[in-house]
C-alpha cells in the first residue's frame, strides 16, 4: 500500500474561491438560524462583503501565475481578469437581487413551494418578502464560476461546470410573478443543461482514452497532457475530434451559440429579470473563460482543425441571433436573441490565435456585462400593476413619460449595436481586429453584416420610446431604489467610460492574456 | 553686402524657399486672426444683449487688427528674412498628412493684412450707419468680423490646408452675407448660386492639395515650392489648372464669373468689402502665392492669361450694358480681376503689378461701392440709373469721392488706376511673338471700354437731367459716419497709386518669386507709345461716352443690336450654365431618384423583408417544447462531431 501523497495546496491563490464558497455555506447557516426579518440584510450583506474580500483577494493575487491543487486550478492572467469580471459583474447583479424597493418584496418568491396560481401564491404576490435563499445559491453559483475558469483539468472543470449550473436552475424558478414561466423555464434548463453535461462528460471521456499511451506520460485529462496528446499520443485522432466536438457542445450550450442556444430565450424571459442579467453577464464571463482556456490551451495545437468548425458556429450563432431578434415582441427576449448574437461575435475572438484575440475576448465580456446588466435593471423598472411590463408595445412612447430612463436604455441599445463612444463599438473593435489580422475577414464580414441586421430591432426599440405617442398601456417607470440605481450607474458610466477611454482595461487585459500550462 | 547677397540669391530661381521663425513681437501674429474671431463669436453667442453695443465692438476689433498688422509691417521692415513663420500646433497629423496649424508673414501677406483691415476698418464704420435702420445689425457685424477673421487666415496660413481652412471661411461668410436679407428671394438665390458656383472652384483647389499630398507628400508652402521642381511637366500642369479652378471660382474669372454680380443682393458694405476689394481677389492671391508652380510651366501661364484677358473684355462688354448701379460696378469688379489674372499670368515682374493694381482697386473699388451705397441711401435703395441724374448738386461729398474713384478706375493720370493697370498693358506687350499683340491690345481694348462704361455710370447718375421716381424730392447727403470713410478712400483713389506703385514691387521681391526679374525684353511698341495709347483710348472712351450720356437717357429699355441684347443677358452665360449643366444636373438628379427609389431602395427593402421573413419563419422553430429544444441540440451535435471528424478525415479546409 502506497502512501496517499496530498498535493500541495496555495490557500491564497484559491482565496477567492474559497471565500465565495465559504459565504455560501455561512448563508446556509444563516437561513436555519436568523430570525426571519432580518435574514435579508444579514444575507445580503454577507453576500456583498464575500464578493469584496473575493475581489480584493483577486487585487492581492493579481501577479500570481501558478498551477496549485495537484495541477487541478491554474491562477494566471486570464483567470484573475476573469474572476475580477465575474466578481464585479456579480456584484452589480447582487444588488439587482436586493432591491426590495421596486417591488415590495423583491423579485423573488415568498415560498418556492407554494403552488403556482392558487390563492396563497395571489396572497405572497402581494409582497411578503422574498425568499433569501437566493444569496446563497448566488454564491455558490459565483463560486463554481470562479473555479469553472480557473480549471486546469477537464474533470474539475465539469464540476466546476455543475457546481454553477445547480444553483441557477434552481434560481430561475424563483420569479415572485408569472410562476408557471419561470418553473418552466427553469425546468427546460435543467433539463437541457443536464443534457449537455451528458456532452460534455462524453467528451472528456473520449479525450482520456486518446491522451493514453504517450511514452513518457501517463493518460490523464489535465490540459498540460492533452495538450502533449494532440501533437504525441499514438491513439486514434478520431478520438481526438470526437472529443472536442463533445466537449465544445458542452461549453457553447453554455456559452448560448447556435445552434446550442434554444433553452436561451424561453429562460430569460421566464427568468427574474436581476438572475437573467447575472446569466447574461456572469454566465458569459465563466463560459467563454472556460472555452478560451480549453481551445487555447489544451487544443492550441489542433487550432487548424477547429477553426473552420467553431467558425461556422460563429456566423450561424451570429445569423440566427440577428434574424430572430428581429421579430421579437418581448424585451426580454430580444435582449435574449441579443446575447446570443453576442456569444458569436465573442467566438469571433475565441478563435483569433493571439494574445490581442485572447485579451479582447476578455474585454469585450467585461463591457458586455455592463451593458447587460444595466439593460436588465432597467427592464426591471418598467413596470405596471402586475410586474414588470416586457412586452415591446408597452414600452411605446416610454420617452415621453420617463425621458431619463428612455435615454439611459437608448445609449444601452446604442452600445449594443456598437455605435462609438460606447463599450459596445470599442469591444467589436477588440475582437474583430485581431480576426482581421488571422486572415479570417470572412468572420468578420460576417459580424459586420449581422451588427447591421441587429441594429434595426435595437433602433426599433428607440423609434417605439421616442417617436410613439404614450398609449394607454404604457406603463410608468418605477423610481429605483438605492441598490438597482447603484447597479445602473456603475452599467451606464462602465458603458461610456469603456467606449471613451477604453485604454487601461485594455492595457490591463493585455497584460493578463497569457496562460499557463 | 547682404542686399546684394540677397539680389543675386533671387535671380537664381533654384534657390530654396526657407522661413524664418517669427519671434518677439511677431510671435503674436495670431492675434490677427484671433481678435475678429473672438468679437465674431462673442457677437454671436451674447445675442440680443449685444445689440446696442455690439457694431462697436465689430468696428473696434477691426481697427485693432489694423493697427496690430502695421506694427507687425513695420516689424518686418527691420529683418532680413522677411518671411517669417509661426508654428501653432499640429493641425492634422494622419498618416504621413502633417499638417501644421501655422502662420506665415511675409510681403505679400503684409500687404494683404493692411488692405484687409484698413480698407475692412472705413467699410465697417460706413456699416455702422449704414445699417442703423436694420434689426439685425449685430449679427451682420458678427458675420462681418468671422469674415475679416477667415480671409487674413487665408492670407496668413503658412500651407494649403490653412488656405483652404481660410477659403471655405470667406465662403461662408460671403454666403451668409449675400442672403443676408433672406427674406426676399433674390437674395437667398443669389446666396445659393455663390455657394454653388464657388463649390465648383473650391472643389477643384481641394484636388490641387490632394495631388500637392499625394506627389509631394506635404501641404507646406517652403516644402511644396522647393520640391515643385521635380514634378512633371504634365502633374505641374494638372496641379496649376486645379489652382487656377478655385482662384477662378473664388474671383469671378471665366468660366465662374456668373455668381459675382448676383451677389450684390448683399448690403452694400458687404458688396464693397467682400465682392470687391479683399475676398474676391483672394484667386490672384492664390495664384501670386503659388508662383513657382505657375511660373513653372509655361502652357499653364498661357491658360491664366487667356483667363484674364477673356474675363476683362466680358466684364467690359457686359458692364456697358447694364442698368443696376451695383451690377456695372459688379461686372467692373470682373473686369479688374480679369486684369489682375493677366498680370499674375503674365509671370515675373508682372505678380508684384498684379498685386499693385490689387491694392489700387481694393481702394477705389471699395470707394465707389460705398459711394453707391450712399447714392442709395439718399435715393430710397434705387438701384436704376437710370432714374438718376443730377446728383452732383444734392450729394456733393459723395459726388466728389465717386469722381476720385471713376477717374482712378479708368486709369487718368495721376490717379491710382493709371500706376497700376498701365504697367500691367505694357506688360502685356513684352509677351514674346504675336501672344504679345492679342494679349496688348485685349488690355488695351479693356482700357477703352472702361472709360466708357463707367463714364457712362458716373455721367448718369451725378450729372444730366434729373430721372427720379416720383416718390423721391429731395435726395440727402448721407451722414459723416458714412461720408469720412467715403473721403478716406478716395485720399488712397488719389494718392495710392504713385506711392504702391514706387514701393510695393520692391517691397514684395522679398517673397519668393515675386522679384522682377531683371533684364525682360522690350515690348513690341515702345513703352512711351503705349503710355500715350492707353491714355488716349481712356479719352476716347470716356469722351464718347459723355457725348452719348450726357443728355440722361430713357428710362426704359430700348431696342438694340446683337452685342447690346447679348451684353445685357451676361453674353448668354447663364442661358449657356442653364442648358449645359443644369438641364442634365437636373435630369440626372431625377435618374439618380428613380434608381435610388426603385433599385437601391427596392434592394434594401427587398432584403429587410428577407430578413424579416426569415426571421419569422425561424421564430417557429422556437416551439417551446424541450423536445423540440433536445432535437435541435442533437442534431447541431450531431453536424458538430460530423463536421470535426469530416476536417479530420481532410475531407474540408
Amino acid at each position: 500500500m502506497t502512501e496517499l501523497k496530498l498535493p500541495s495546496i496555495d490557500y491564497a491563490a484559491l482565496a477567492p474561491i474559497l471565500i465565495m464558497l465559504g459565504a455560501a455555506l455561512l448563508g446556509v447557516l444563516v437561513e436555519a438560524f436568523v430570525p426571519r426579518r432580518l435574514r435579508n440584510v444579514v444575507q445580503l450583506g454577507l453576500a456583498l462583503v464575500a464578493m469584496l474580500a473575493a475581489i480584493v483577494m483577486v487585487i492581492l493575487n493579481a501577479d500570481d501565475r501558478l498551477i496549485t491543487v495537484g495541477g487541478a486550478i491554474a491562477i494566471d492572467g486570464p483567470t484573475l481578469f476573469l474572476q475580477g469580471a465575474i466578481l464585479v459583474l456579480a456584484v452589480m447583479a447582487l444588488l439587482l437581487v436586493g432591491e426590495r424597493t421596486v417591488e415590495r418584496g423583491g423579485a423573488f418568491v415568498a415560498h418556492a413551494a407554494v403552488t403556482a396560481e392558487s390563492a396563497e401564491d395571489r396572497r405572497q404576490a402581494e409582497g411578503v418578502g422574498g425568499a433569501t435563499e437566493v444569496y446563497p445559491l448566488m454564491s455558490f453559483a459565483i463560486g463554481g464560476m470562479l473555479i469553472f475558469v480557473a480549471a486546469n483539468d477537464l474533470l474539475t472543470m465539469f464540476i466546476a461546470l455543475e457546481v454553477f449550473s445547480l444553483p441557477l436552475y434552481l434560481l430561475c424558478a424563483l420569479a415572485r410573478r408569472r410562476r408557471l414561466l419561470s418553473q418552466e423555464a427553469a425546468l427546460k434548463y435543467f433539463m437541457l443543461g443536464a443534457y449537455a453535461s451528458a456532452f460534455f462528460l462524453f467528451g472528456v471521456a473520449l479525450i482520456y482514452g486518446f491522451t493514453s499511451g504517450i511514452p513518457g506520460r501517463g493518460a490523464g485529462v489535465d490540459f498540460a497532457t492533452v495538450h502533449a496528446a494532440v501533437t504525441e499520443s499514438p491513439s486514434s485522432p478520431v478520438l481526438l475530434f470526437a472529443g472536442m466536438a463533445l466537449l465544445a457542445i458542452g461549453l457553447l450550450f453554455k456559452a448560448a451559440a447556435a445552434p446550442f442556444h434554444v433553452w436561451t430565450p424561453d429562460v430569460y424571459q421566464g427568468a427574474p429579470t436581476p438572475i437573467t442579467g447575472f446569466m447574461a453577464a456572469c454566465t458569459k464571463v465563466a463560459a467563454f473563460g472556460a472555452l478560451l482556456r480549453v481551445f487555447h490551451v489544451a487544443f492550441a495545437g489542433a487550432s487548424w482543425d477547429f477553426t473552420p468548425v467553431l467558425g461556422a458556429i460563429a456566423v450561424l450563432t451570429m445569423l440566427v441571433g440577428a434574424v430572430l431578434a428581429v421579430t421579437q415582441t418581448d424585451i426580454k427576449r430580444l435582449l435574449a436573441y441579443s446575447s446570443i448574437a453576442n456569444a458569436g461575435y465573442l467566438l469571433v475572438g475565441v478563435l483569433a490565435p493571439s494574445r490581442e484575440g485572447l485579451s479582447g475576448t476578455m474585454f469585450y465580456l467585461a463591457a458586455y456585462g455592463f451593458s447587460v446588466l444595466a439593460a436588465f435593471a432597467v427592464v426591471t423598472l418598467v413596470r405596471d400593476a402586475d410586474g414588470e411590463a416586457t412586452h415591446l408595445s408597452r414600452w411605446a412612447g416610454l420617452g415621453r413619460r420617463s425621458p431619463f430612463f428612455a435615454a439611459i436604455f437608448t445609449f444601452i441599445l446604442l452600445a449594443f449595436a456598437g455605435i462609438p463612444l460606447t463599450s459596445g463599438f470599442t469591444s467589436k473593435f477588440a475582437v474583430f481586429g485581431p480576426a482581421l489580422e488571422a486572415n479570417q475577414a470572412w468572420l468578420v464580414i460576417a459580424g459586420v453584416l449581422t451588427s447591421m441586421v441587429l441594429a434595426f430591432p435595437y433602433l426599433r426599440v428607440v423609434v417605439m420610446m421616442w417617436l410613439s405617442e404614450p398609449g394607454e398601456s404604457t406603463p410608468t417607470v418605477t423610481v429605483p431604489g438605492a441598490l438597482t440605481s447603484a447597479a445602473l450607474v456603475i452599467g451606464v458610466l462602465a458603458t461610456l467610460v469603456l467606449g471613451v477611454v477604453p485604454g487601461p482595461l485594455l492595457d490591463l487585459t493585455t497584460g493578463a492574456a497569457e496562460f499557463v500550462r | 553686402m547682404v542686399e546684394q547677397i540677397l539680389t543675386i540669391a533671387q535671380s537664381e530661381p533654384a534657390e530654396a524657399v526657407t522661413f524664418a521663425t517669427a519671434d518677439g513681437m511677431l510671435g503674436t501674429v495670431w492675434l490677427l486672426v484671433a481678435i475678429p474671431l473672438v468679437s465674431a463669436a462673442i457677437l454671436l453667442l451674447l445675442g440680443k444683449r449685444a445689440d446696442r453695443w455690439g457694431h462697436w465692438l465689430g468696428v473696434g476689433a477691426i481697427g485693432a487688427a489694423f493697427v496690430l498688422g502695421l506694427t507687425y509691417f513695420l516689424q518686418l521692415r527691420g529683418l532680413e528674412n522677411k518671411q517669417v513663420e509661426l508654428s501653432l500646433w499640429d493641425f492634422m497629423a494622419v498618416g504621413d498628412l502633417r499638417v501644421d496649424f501655422g502662420l506665415l508673414f511675409d510681403p505679400l501677406a503684409a500687404v494683404f493684412v493692411l488692405l484687409i483691415t484698413g480698407v475692412g476698418f472705413l467699410i465697417h464704420l460706413y456699416a455702422v450707419e449704414y445699417m442703423a435702420h436694420d434689426a439685425g445689425r449685430r449679427l451682420f457685424f458678427a458675420y462681418f468680423n468671422l469674415f475679416v477673421a477667415a480671409m487674413l487666415l487665408l492670407v496668413l496660413g503658412n500651407n494649403y490646408v490653412m488656405l483652404y481652412f481660410g477659403w471655405e471661411g470667406v465662403g461662408l461668410a460671403s454666403y451668409l452675407l449675400i442672403s443676408f436679407w433672406y427674406g426676399r428671394p433674390s437674395a437667398a438665390t443669389a446666396g445659393k448660386k455663390a455657394f454653388l458656383m464657388n463649390r465648383v472652384g473650391d472643389a477643384g483647389l481641394a484636388i490641387g492639395i490632394f495631388i500637392m499630398f499625394a506627389m509631394l507628400g506635404t501641404t507646406q508652402y517652403d516644402e511644396v515650392f522647393n520640391g515643385v521642381g521635380s514634378l512633371t511637366s504634365t502633374t505641374v500642369l494638372v496641379l496649376g489648372l486645379l489652382l487656377l479652378l478655385g482662384a477662378a471660382g473664388k474671383s469671378g474669372q471665366f468660366p465662374l464669373q456668373a455668381w459675382l454680380p448676383d451677389a450684390m443682393e448683399g448690403p452694400t458694405p458687404v458688396s464693397a468689402l467682400i465682392h470687391a476689394a479683399t475676398m474676391v481677389t483672394a484667386g490672384v492671391y492664390l495664384i501670386a502665392r503659388s508662383n513657382a508652380i505657375f511660373s513653372a510651366n509655361e502652357t499653364l501661364q498661357l491658360v491664366v492669361v487667356s483667363v484674364g484677358a477673356l474675363t476683362l473684355l466680358m466684364g467690359c462688354i457686359i458692364g456697358a450694358a447694364k442698368d443696376d448701379i451695383k451690377r456695372v460696378l459688379a461686372w467692373s469688379t470682373v473686369s479688374q480681376i480679369g486684369y489682375m489674372f493677366l498680370g499674375v499670368g503674365l509671370g515675373g515682374g508682372a505678380y508684384a503689378l498684379a498685386i499693385v493694381h490689387l491694392l489700387a482697386h481694393g481702394f477705389f473699388k471699395a470707394n465707389m461701392f460705398l459711394g453707391a451705397g450712399s447714392v442709395m441711401h439718399g435715393m430710397n435703395d434705387q438701384v436704376d440709373i437710370r432714374r438718376f441724374g443730377g446728383l452732383s448738386k444734392y450729394m456733393k461729398v459723395t459726388w466728389l469721392t465717386f469722381m476720385m474713384g471713376w477717374l482712378a478706375i479708368i486709369g487718368m493720370f495721376p490717379f491710382s488706376g493709371y500706376f497700376s493697370k498701365e504697367p500691367i498693358i505694357v506688360a502685356a506687350f513684352e509677351r514674346e511673338g504675336w501672344t504679345a499683340w492679342l494679349f496688348g491690345m485685349a488690355a488695351l481694348l479693356g482700357a477703352g471700354l472702361t472709360a466708357f462704361y463707367m463714364t457712362r455710370l458716373f455721367v448718369l447718375t451725378f450729372h444730366g437731367p434729373k430721372r427720379w421716381t416720383e416718390d423721391i424730392e429731395h435726395p440727402h447727403e448721407s451722414p459723416k459716419l458714412m461720408t469720412v470713410p467715403l473721403i478716406l478712400l478716395a485720399v488712397g483713389s488719389v494718392g495710392a497709386g504713385f506711392l504702391l506703385a514706387t514701393s510695393v514691387p520692391d517691397w514684395l521681391s522679398a517673397t519668393n518669386g515675386l522679384a522682377a526679374e531683371s533684364g525682360e525684353h522690350a515690348p513690341v511698341l515702345a513703352h512711351w507709345l503705349l503710355t500715350a495709347l492707353s491714355l488716349l483710348v481712356t479719352v476716347l472712351g470716356a469722351g464718347l461716352a459723355w457725348f452719348l450720356f450726357r443728355a440722361g437717357t430713357a428710362t426704359e429699355p430700348q431696342p438694340a443690336g446683337v452685342v447690346v441684347t447679348a451684353a445685357r443677358r451676361n453674353l448668354y452665360t447663364d442661358a449657356f450654365n442653364e442648358a449645359v449643366f443644369e438641364k442634365p444636373g437636373i435630369f440626372l438628379t431625377r435618374a439618380l431618384v428613380f434608381l435610388d427609389n426603385r433599385g437601391v431602395d427596392g434592394l434594401v427593402n427587398g432584403l429587410a423583408a428577407a430578413v424579416g421573413g426569415g426571421s419569422g419563419r425561424l421564430r417557429r422553430l422556437q416551439t417551446g417544447f424541450v423536445r423540440s429544444y433536445a432535437t435541435s441540440i442533437l442534431t447541431g451535435a450531431l453536424l458538430v462531431v460530423a463536421a470535426f471528424l469530416a476536417v479530420q478525415a481532410g475531407w474540408l479546409a
